[in-house]
């Protein structure tokens, strides 16, 4: 079976969410969120939600809790950096392994 | 108008994620906003750059907004056929964008660029800026600072200074002509959200920083694009009309401050690890006059 | 002059045009809705005559000024995506700053039409005519057609437009400058509502839908790659087998496309190069362009000298012609080709081409290739018939090919 039966004519892309593969694979460190610090988590409203923000590749949920989809978030740390209350630490993937990016 | 705020901004995203850039990529996430301000409503045209890879590789994209890949000098003469094009079929309601990088702006794009400007063609250009020809692995651009290390000046460093490209676009008395940073996503969005509603040719140059490119770690890209503002090498503002008005954190520094001494955002990026004392000395002198300028422009000062 | 067909009853008005406002005509008629070209020598009149229909309302479309000719093949790619009719016209150097642009409106798909008045290229300067600008974008996947005469541009044009966007591939009609371009002979204008009858409306393949989004011709790997429905897509190679494929089964579409033409407007393209009384012939000259005709005055003092001379009027040079080639020259003993352009280091391209199809065929023709009228130089048919008299002298040494070419210049 060839590659006719899509039948494009020209390169027609369409979108789909992990175009580049499972991308979370990429990382070596990944975000770990505490709670207890979490600012819209403690005032249990809408409130900050920079991680959500400030993430290039739009992984993080602006919801409470906070959710991060490890099957695609990198690890660049800059939520971890953003965070005003410092609630999100960056832990190397070596140390402790708890994904299945399947 | 509601001051957008992280919990207000409109949620959709049109950036689809495991997309091709590498961690903390500073294009991907003004993209994000870019997009958001434009509430999707938008043909987008990309010629060869690191935007070309964050779009993904056939059959697959990863932004659900349509969009037209053209040769690398052309994006402005491609977003001036999708304009005719446009108009001919009597469709209404999108913005038609070009979003290119400094090459295919400042560089090979330029005569393109200058002739739809001239032309007043009605569209939306953005040049995000990573001073380099990232895509094809950090080669000079005329964006690219003196005395940075790139692929092409790899041991002496680029002997003179980048172009001022928003003042180049001002020169051709467009409506709209404004500087943003993806470290300042508010900011960005806010002067998308306006040009949106502008006719005519509108000019947005958006700082975006490169990790791998520039040599600084990828979680630091925000606090680079931030320091770049604190520094004055990124001033942020928008010129209306003609009327130049300072904006977000350069109008607070105006205000309330000045400026950090150049270096300290130069010593933070190992493309600037053979920069010589002279040439930072050039460098200040060149960025403390343009703040001079920008200071006496602003009409909201 | 009230022509009536079987199908409609018509007016035909004849003007004198030169080919240039022709090429106009035929855009105008066409109902293009985005122009984007750049002046050059000696195109420009085709550029100012379409402003001019534009700014007095006689044409409905918009015609962009841009300021070179890569940006113009560029605005009419994308203008063409969205879903429009586009045209542009240039000559020589600005063929070949376009060159990047011609390669991608082919794998793009796009139908774009594009008159080319055949100029020589620098270095050094020379704005008259030859054909090496439009035979150096032989390989980019465009449809060639080149015209004999004024009203063949003006035909060709209409018909383009039909052949474009069916097979979905960019066409370029061929006229040389100035023998054409600037020179005045009657052309039949056909009516705009006969025009409109042949001509349905474009049907892009493209979609630019906010609503639907796709992304038109991103990087495409050098392997098939799945979709996210599980699909295999193309990988590069197969997006131009595809493109080599719609070039070759464009021939179908060509003739039929020059059938219905003649059925409607009275003159018919349903073949793919014009004969000039190949049915008794055993020398057969082979040109290209305005030179088919000047071919034909050639054979004429030939016949006159008692050989039995016919011309094989090349018209589409892309998709080539090979078994209509074949078929044409199976009763010759002698085939003489004039090129009006060199593929330096080997010979003229149609003589190139002409042997291809050859090959492997059962013709035994001997071929003989003569460069002509390079950078505008005069080519008299008493030149012509002097090469083939010279080609006849040279049968005896039985030489089936000449390594290359003989150029009939003041070397």
């Amino acid at each position: 079976m060839g590659t006719r039966e899509c039948q494009h004519i020209c390169g027609e892309s369409s979108p789909a969410v992990g175009e580049a593969g499972k991308t979370g694979e990429w990382r070596d460190s990944f975000p770990v969120i505490d709670q207890a610090k979490c600012l819209p988590v403690r005032q249990n409203k809408p409130a900050c939600f920079l991680c959500w923000l400030y993430c290039p590749d739009a992984v993080i949920s602006r919801t409470i809790p906070i959710e991060i989809d490890m099957k695609y978030c990198k690890g660049c740390g800059i939520c971890a950096q953003i965070c005003p209350a410092h609630a999100i630490t960056m832990v190397n993937e070596e140390e402790f392994c708890p994904h299945e990016t399947d | 108008m509601m001051k957008t705020t992280a919990v207000n901004m409109t949620e959709k995203e049109y950036l689809l994620s495991g997309n091709r850039t590498c961690p903390g990529c500073a294009l991907s996430l003004a993209y994000r906003y870019i997009l958001k301000a434009l509430e999707g409503q938008v043909v987008a045209t990309v010629p060869a750059s690191c935007l070309t890879v964050l779009h993904g590789m056939y059959p697959v994209t990863s932004v659900t907004v349509p969009c037209v890949n053209t040769p690398f000098a052309s994006s402005a003469a491609s977003a001036t056929g999708l304009v005719a094009g446009l108009k001919a079929l009597g469709k209404e309601g999108v913005t038609v964008l070009a979003i290119a990088g400094d090459g295919g702006t400042h560089d090979i794009g330029i005569q393109a660029l200058s002739a739809a400007a001239e032309r007043q063609t009605d569209f939306l250009y953005i040049c995000y800026d990573n001073e380099g020809y990232m895509n094809t692995g950090n080669q000079r651009s005329g964006s690219t600072p003196l005395g940075a290390i790139s692929g092409t000046t790899p041991i002496l460093g680029k002997q003179q200074n980048q172009k001022d490209i928003a003042a180049i676009m001002e020169a051709h008395d467009i409506p709209y002509v404004s500087t943003a940073n993806a470290s300042y996503p508010l900011d960005l969005y806010e002067k998308v959200r306006k040009a949106k509603t502008i006719r005519g040719t509108r000019f947005i140059h958006v700082f975006v920083p490169c990790s791998p490119g520039w040599g600084f770690p990828f979680s630091d890209t925000i606090r680079i694009g931030r320091l770049a503002v604190e520094t004055g090498w990124v001033i942020l503002y928008e010129v209306e009309d003609g009327i130049f008005r300072l904006t977000s954190a350069s109008e607070s520094i105006a205000r309330r401050g000045s400026l950090k001494p150049l270096r300290e955002y130069l010593m933070e990026q190992g493309r600037f690890k053979n920069i010589t004392e002279e040439q930072i000395n050039e460098l200040q002198g060149w960025v403390n006059a343009r703040w001079k300028r920008c200071l006496e422009r602003a009409v909201n000062l | 002059m009230i022509l009536v067909s079987k199908k409609i009853t018509k007016k035909v008005t004849t003007w004198i045009l030169d080919g240039n406002h022709a090429a106009a005509q035929g855009a105008k008629l066409s109902r293009v809705q985005v122009i984007a070209a750049y002046p050059i020598t000696p195109q420009s009149p085709v550029t100012e005559t379409l402003s001019e229909f534009v700014e007095g309302g006689k044409l409905d479309a918009q015609y962009i000024a841009v300021e070179s000719e890569h940006s113009a093949l560029a605005v009419c790619t994308s203008a063409s995506m969205v879903g429009a009719r586009t045209f542009t016209a240039t000559s020589a150097h600005g063929l070949a700053y376009m060159h990047e642009m011609l390669h991608w409106a082919a794998g793009a798909r796009l139908p774009v039409v594009l008159a080319c008045v055949n100029r020589a290229i620098g270095a050094p300067w020379n704005v008259l005519n030859d054909q090496q600008d439009s035979i150096s974008q032989r390989d980019t996947g465009w449809i060639q057609i080149y015209a004999r005469n004024n009203q063949e541009v003006l035909d060709s044009i209409i018909q383009a437009y039909k052949i474009a966007e069916s097979v979905y591939v960019p066409v370029m009609v061929c006229y040389d400058g100035y023998v054409l371009s600037h020179t005045e002979m009657p052309v039949n204008v056909p009516l705009q509502e006969d025009v409109d009858r042949f001509l349905p409306p474009y049907k892009p393949h493209t979609i630019l839908d906010p609503a639907n989004p796709k992304n038109y011709n991103l990087v495409t790997l050098a392997n098939p790659r799945i979709n996210a429905e599980g699909v295999l897509c193309h990988g590069y190679m197969e997006l131009r087998y595809l493109l080599q494929e719609a070039l070759q089964n464009s021939r179908e579409t060509i003739t039929t496309v020059g059938r219905e033409f003649g059925e409607l407007f009275g003159r018919s393209y349903a073949r793919m190069f014009w004969e000039d009384r190949l049915d008794d012939a055993d020398i057969v000259i082979v040109a290209m362009g305005s030179l088919a005709m000047e071919a034909i005055v050639a054979a004429d003092m030939l016949r006159e000298a008692g050989h039995k001379v016919g011309v094989l009027g090349l018209r589409v040079f892309r998709p080539f012609p090979k078994s209509d080639v074949v078929q044409a020259l199976e009763k010759s003993r002698l085939v003489v080709v004039f090129d009006k352009n060199i593929s330096y280091g080997i010979e003229g391209a149609t003589c190139s081409e002409i042997k291809s199809a050859l090959y492997g065929n059962s013709v035994r023709a001997v071929i003989r290739n003569f460069i002509v009228g390079l950078g505008g130089r005069d080519v008299k048919a008493r030149e012509l018939v002097d090469a083939v008299n010279k080609s006849l002298l040279s049968l005896k040494e039985g030489v089936l090919n000449e390594e290359y070419p003989e150029w009939i210049c003041d070397i």
